[in-house]
């Protein structure tokens, strides 16, 4: 049993560690073609049919570039950097469940690699790590630009993960648990909703319950991604290009790449808490009918969709929004946001004494 | 030895080389970075006594938020040796003493402590938030309610000392 | 008086104000929702690239690039080395060395005298097409072909193994 249950995490850790790297790898691709489309332009088609190659285009290049050391004191930060980066922004997958239970050849496994009951404070854990790669990269570089972009970095992601976690409590008050499994599953099923006698059924997702809360995470999870329009540690306008202006090669990939997969570790932090996560309607149809193997596979394969989407949302609002000033963007978190989580707070505990719940 | 064991000595090792380089070290971002290690591996045995809330909030508030300050701050200080200003003899012999007085006062007070040494089964729920927040909303309501008026206290005064800053410079 | 600050030449003039912001400016996201949804029409809209090796543009009647120098009908080199070309080119890019044809080459020089030595640097040519107009003999031309790039600026002077019409490719 013991090392049934290892072989059985560590398949998981694989395939989401694969599946995660590959769309990463593809999100790259699909910014440059979404950028082009919203631009009227077409976007790269050149490597392979419809430009499908130019992912690892991109990858032989990086590669062969010359890996360029500048004149630093801390030869060792300046690797280290990108290395703690790319594994911060990897580590918090590990609590994301993909899906239900899977039987196969009599094994019933969990699409998930660890079902912890802090999972939601975990990913919070992570994210506030996940700023030492940037800052300790753009201070080993020895640059002023650099230095500014990871000074900025680390400024942003502390003033934005406050709102971002008191956001995140008005959703822990309602689904009582930080278990990422225990949200997901919380969204099974639906609300009914009587309107002038007219009966509603809506999918008991948490954006319904908790809008506001939501918008407040969105907003959050583009600063901690530092996307655009919150994109300044990197911004190549003012800083040049910011906390990487002294990488090359792949470790400057490490860092673009880790953008990627924060984007899509975020997307599907944003689908699971907020958008039913696996959840989807007619689910218990499936089960009853298909049986429990196509209802996590067809979870599964909606959980991907909504992440998909999200991670669309990420482009389509790079190539909208211009970017904002960094005295905006700190009165947005601080005087703004912040307040609002908490008054959202205020508001769903009130709502749930009355309701009694 | 069990994996937990290996785990535990594994974990005190990197804290306790890790406090002393954070001591040792001559630039200050070396130091940092160590007493970040520090505090990971501290959060580590924090895990290994099944109490993963505190292991978790060990992480955000000391490394994600204090630690970041504190380098943020030191990258934005000229740290070259230059203009470090080698302090005079009369405060390093004072910094001495009072290091060897704090130093005997940690031992005597470990020495006159109840150490309990016995380590019970650890039970599943101890350290889960589930239970952390009951003990800490019904035993400890009035620490908890102090701590939380004291912080507050200590926010309304920072936002104090900023208004008064901002209006002497306008004057 | 006139009053000036009333003048647009364009008719698009919009004068700057520094109005308060309502309150639904002020909530910045109708107007991010109205920019993604400009952003999302743009993203359905018809693309303007042209994908240039597999898809030319078509040229306009009057295009003018790359010289070409032209036979006669027994393809006989027409040019005679007169030199109006060069004299009329406001670049001065082109030159040439005059050779006196000797017996027996008839069939390649159409008049006694040719251009033994015909360059066009094609980094100064500016492609107005005066060479064209001022040739006497029919000689030069402007083709559509765009001129090649090249990795050094020695590439770019084009002598007569580039310039003169290839026998198979005369179409009489």
């Amino acid at each position: 049993m013991e090392s049934a249950f290892l072989i059985e995490k560590g398949v998981i850790i694989l395939v989401v560690f694969g599946i995660t790297m590959l769309i990463a790898l593809y999100s790259t691709f699909a910014e440059r073609v979404l950028a082009g489309y919203f631009q009227d332009r077409l976007g790269p088609n050149r490597a392979g049919p419809g430009g499908l190659l130019q992912p690892l285009a991109d990858g032989v290049k990086m590669f062969t570039k010359e890996d360029f050391i500048p004149e630093t004191p801390n030869k060792l930060l300046f690797i280290l950097g990108p290395g703690l980066a790319m594994t911060t922004a990897l580590m918090t997958s590990a609590v994301i469940p993909w899906g239900r239970q899977l039987t196969l050849f009599g094994y019933t496994a969990t699409l998930q690699a660890a079902d912890i009951n802090i999972a939601i404070l975990y990913v919070f854990g992570v994210i506030s790590i996940g700023v030492y790669g940037i800052m300790i990269g753009g201070w080993a570089s020895n640059n002023k630009f650099s230095l500014l972009g990871a000074v900025r970095a680390s400024s942003q992601m502390i003033s934005y993960e406050v709102a971002m976690g008191l956001s995140m409590i008005a959703v822990l008050m309602v689904s009582g648990s930080l278990s990422m499994h225990e949200i997901a599953e919380n969204q099974h099923g639906f609300i009914d909703w009587n309107w002038h006698g007219h009966k509603f059924a809506w999918p008991s997702w948490y954006v319904f319950k908790q809008p506001l809360a939501f918008l407040i995470f969105l907003i959050c999870a583009f600063a901690e991604t530092n996307r655009t329009p919150f994109d300044l540690p990197e911004c190549e306008s003012e800083l040049v290009g910011g906390y990487h202006t002294e990488y090359s090669s792949m470790k400057l990939g490490f860092f673009l790449f880790a953008e990627y997969v924060n984007m899509f570790i975020s997307s599907a932090i944003i689908a699971i808490v907020f958008f039913g996560g696996y959840n989807y309607p007619g689910m218990d149809w499936v089960h009853s009918t298909l049986g429990g193997n196509a209802e996590t596979i067809i979870g599964t394969l909606v959980l991907f969709a909504k992440i998909f989407f999200f991670i669309f949302f990420y482009m389509w609002v790079r190539w909208t929004v211009p970017r904002f000033r960094y005295d905006q963007l700190m009165n947005l978190g601080w005087k703004i946001l912040m307040p609002l989580a908490i008054l959202n707070i205020v508001i769903t505990g009130i709502v749930l004494i009355a309701t009694g719940a | 030895m069990d994996i937990k064991e290996i785990i535990f000595w594994s974990l005190s090792t990197i804290a306790f080389i890790t406090a002393i380089y954070t001591v040792i070290a001559k630039n200050p971002i070396f130091s940092a970075i160590s007493l970040l290690v520090c505090f990971a591996s501290i959060a580590g045995h924090y895990l290994l006594l099944n109490a993963q809330f505190l292991f978790i909030v060990h992480i955000i508030v000391y490394a994600g938020a204090i630690m970041v300050l504190f380098l943020t701050t030191l990258m934005l200080m000229n740290l070259n040796e230059e203009t470090e200003k080698h302090k005079p003899a009369i405060a390093q012999i004072a910094a001495l003493v009072i290091a060897v007085a704090l130093g005997i006062v940690l031992m005597l007070a470990v020495r006159k402590a109840n150490v309990i040494l016995t380590m019970g089964p650890i039970t599943g729920s101890i350290g889960d938030v589930k239970s952390l927040g009951t003990v800490l909303l019904s035993e400890y309501f009035y620490p908890f309610e102090f701590i939380s008026v004291l912080l507050l206290s200590a926010m309304v005064g920072v936002v104090l000392l900023m208004k008064k800053d901002k209006t002497a410079a306008l004057k | 008086m006139t009053d000036y600050g009333s003048i647009s030449l364009t008719g698009r003039k919009i004068d700057v104000s520094q109005k308060e912001m309502t309150f639904s400016e002020k909530l910045y996201l109708p107007g991010i929702i109205k920019g993604m949804g400009i952003t999302l029409k743009h993203f359905f809209s018809k693309k303007v690239t042209v994908q240039y090796p597999d898809e030319k543009r078509e040229f306009s009647p009057v295009y003018r690039g790359q010289h070409i120098l032209m036979r006669d009908e027994n393809g006989a080199e027409r040019c005679t080395a007169c030199g109006l070309c060069a004299l009329a080119c406001p670049a001065e890019a082109i030159t040439m060395t005059s050779a006196e044809r000797k017996p027996g080459e008839e069939n390649l020089y159409r008049e006694e005298k040719y251009a033994s030595v015909y360059e066009i640097n094609m980094l100064r040519c500016i492609f107005c097409g005066l060479c064209e107009e001022a040739c006497p003999k029919e000689a030069i031309f402007l083709t559509e072909k765009i001129s090649n790039a090249d990795y050094s600026r020695e590439g770019f002077i084009f002598g007569k193994d580039k310039l003169v019409l290839k026998p198979e490719q005369q179409v009489l």
